[in-house]
């Protein structure tokens, strides 16, 4: 049985030639987060809008529920002229959701990343991680079952981002979405997911499977622990491998 | 649950205070707002009455009469024999502000609709920009007597003068406003099926706001121009517009009232500029920064 999100022999040749990513086959199920860790350029973001339906593959297939996914961009993508709380309430409202259950739901995702006291603030007024939980609050209002991210921490500082590892493990724990996330950090990789890939330069194709084994609730002292850098440390080295 | 988001709370209260300190800037009025303006305006006035008392030839003098005189006889004088006094001034003054105020919403309704085909379909954009741009490098007073031989009534031939001067800027900036939308808001609302209704209404009409707004600045200052202009080609009938009242002062060698003419002219173009930037604030201002380098 296929998982929620499932690529199969994948394969992505852009009409000048390019070839930018050569057949990836594996299975995203709800209650994974699997992180995949690349070379920049090597196709990561690709997976990701092929698995959106922003473009679409040319070889092999992909399957998801297309109705139920969450994508968070490399930057916030706020409408400046909306408030935090008429941003996060934007996609309900695409999706044709009433008014009152509008506003119930964004009430209820703005607790839950904490945004609260800054309904009625413009993006402007916001701190680059305070975008970031907007733009995750956004989606979850959609309750999607498949949630993609590519790379939505890369430009924040690293205590920001750390915490906002830590709030959007809690999401994961909370929701049990089946969670696709491309990041170039390979401790995030590896304090996020419950399996991180690594895939090769252009073509990419994944080179390197590993499992982690820490348990969820994971606590910040976990990034301290011997374990943990043994295992990103083997990461790393699959990823110079996979460099050559 | 409370302990948890105080903790990951990323902005502290003290670090978010300078993201609000842009608003509170713009709208303190320092020294040198009024200083600088003030004395722009007193040279101004020096240099007023240096030319009409010393600098210009004396058979000249009387187009310029002093500042103070003008005050007097264009001005504080409501109404005189024939034409003179402020009433007729103000009276043509009022017929120039209807014609470029009719012309100019006519232009902004044709000129948004036009940009919002040539956004939406590509074709309409190739078929008319070429003569959008022939249109704004074209001198619209030489097509004067061809609009006159054309097209009948005086007020449709002045309305007509204002549309194609102040036509460009709305098109231009509207198209280039709706079309400069970033690429990955275009993929969010694609991302969520979003119709090109909804695209337009909801992601690059509020996008485009900024450039509209400069668009709609300097179309409302050409339709100024444009009303004026017009004036003194299209006169007929016992109103007539500012512009024919100023070549009539200048006809009749009426100093004061002419340059108390031009001055309400000037006032009028000044009062459009003031009202749309304080449009502009109204409707963009709190989410829009306009950046200035230190």
């Amino acid at each position: 049985m296929a998982g929620a999100l499932s690529f199969n022999n994948v394969g992505m040749t852009f009409p000048d030639g390019t070839r930018a990513l050569g057949g990836a086959t594996f299975d995203v199920n709800p209650g994974e987060f699997i992180t995949v860790v690349g070379p920049s350029g090597c196709g990561k973001s690709t997976l990701l809008r092929i698995a959106s339906n922003l473009e679409t593959a040319t070889e092999g297939i992909c399957n998801v529920d297309r109705d139920s996914i969450g994508y968070v961009f490399q930057d916030a993508t706020l409408l400046p002229w909306r408030t935090v709380a008429k941003n996060i309430e934007l996609l309900a409202e695409l999706h044709g959701v009433d008014k009152a259950e509008r506003d119930e739901r964004v009430r209820n995702v703005i607790d839950l990343v904490g945004l609260s006291g800054f309904e009625d603030k413009y993006p402007k007024q916001l701190s680059g991680g305070m975008k970031m939980r907007a733009s995750l609050a956004r989606s979850l209002v959609m309750k999607p079952r498949v949630f993609l991210f590519d790379e939505p921490f890369g430009a924040l500082d690293e205590i920001t981002r750390e915490r906002l590892n830590d709030e959007l493990l809690r999401l994961f724990q909370l929701e049990g979405f089946a969670g696709l996330f491309i990041t170039h950090s390979i401790s995030e990789a590896v304090y996020m997911s419950t399996k991180v890939l690594v895939m090769s330069s252009r073509p990419g194709r994944i080179v390197a499977s590993f499992d982690v084994p820490f348990e969820y609730p994971r606590a910040h002292s976990l990034r301290y622990e011997p374990k943990f850098a043994e295992l990103c440390g083997e990461v790393s080295t699959a990823l110079r491998g996979a460099l050559v | 649950m409370t302990d948890l988001n105080s903790q990951v709370a990323v902005t502290p209260p003290s670090s978010r205070r300078p993201d609000d300190a842009p608003i509170e800037t713009t709208n303190r009025v320092r020294a040198s707002d009024i200083i600088g303006p003030a004395v722009v305006f007193v040279l101004f006035i020096a240099f007023w009455y240096a030319l009409s008392t010393r600098l210009l030839p004396e058979q000249k003098r009387f187009l310029l009469p002093t500042p103070h005189k003008v005050l007097k006889e264009g001005f504080f004088t409501w109404e005189a024999g024939e034409q003179r006094g402020l009433f007729p001034i103000l009276k043509s003054m009022w017929s120039s502000i209807q014609v470029a105020v009719i012309g100019l919403i006519i232009t902004i309704i044709i000129g948004t609709a036009l940009a919002t085909a040539m956004a939406t379909r590509r074709w309409v954009e190739r078929a008319t920009w070429p003569y959008l741009v022939a249109l704004q490098s074209a001198p619209i007073l030489a097509m004067t007597p061809l609009i006159r031989a054309l097209i009948d009534g005086v007020q449709t031939q002045r309305i007509l003068v204002v549309v194609l001067i102040a036509f460009f800027p709305i098109v231009n900036n509207t198209l280039f406003g709706l079309l400069s939308v970033e690429k990955s808001q275009h993929e969010l609302f694609t991302l969520h099926g979003a119709s090109k209704w909804t695209r337009l209404t909801k992601l690059q009409f509020p996008a485009a706001m900024p450039n509209i707004f400069v668009g709609l600045r300097i179309s409302a200052g050409l339709s100024v121009i444009g009303a004026v202009v017009g004036d003194f080609y299209f006169r007929q009938g016992g109103v007539v517009g500012i512009g024919a009242q100023i070549d009539i002062y200048r006809g009749r060698l009426w100093g004061s009232e002419l340059i108390a003419a031009i001055l309400l002219a000037s006032a009028f173009g000044l009062v459009v500029f003031i009202v749309f930037g304080f449009l502009s604030k109204l409707a963009i201002g709190k989410w829009h920064t306009t950046t200035r380098g230190q």
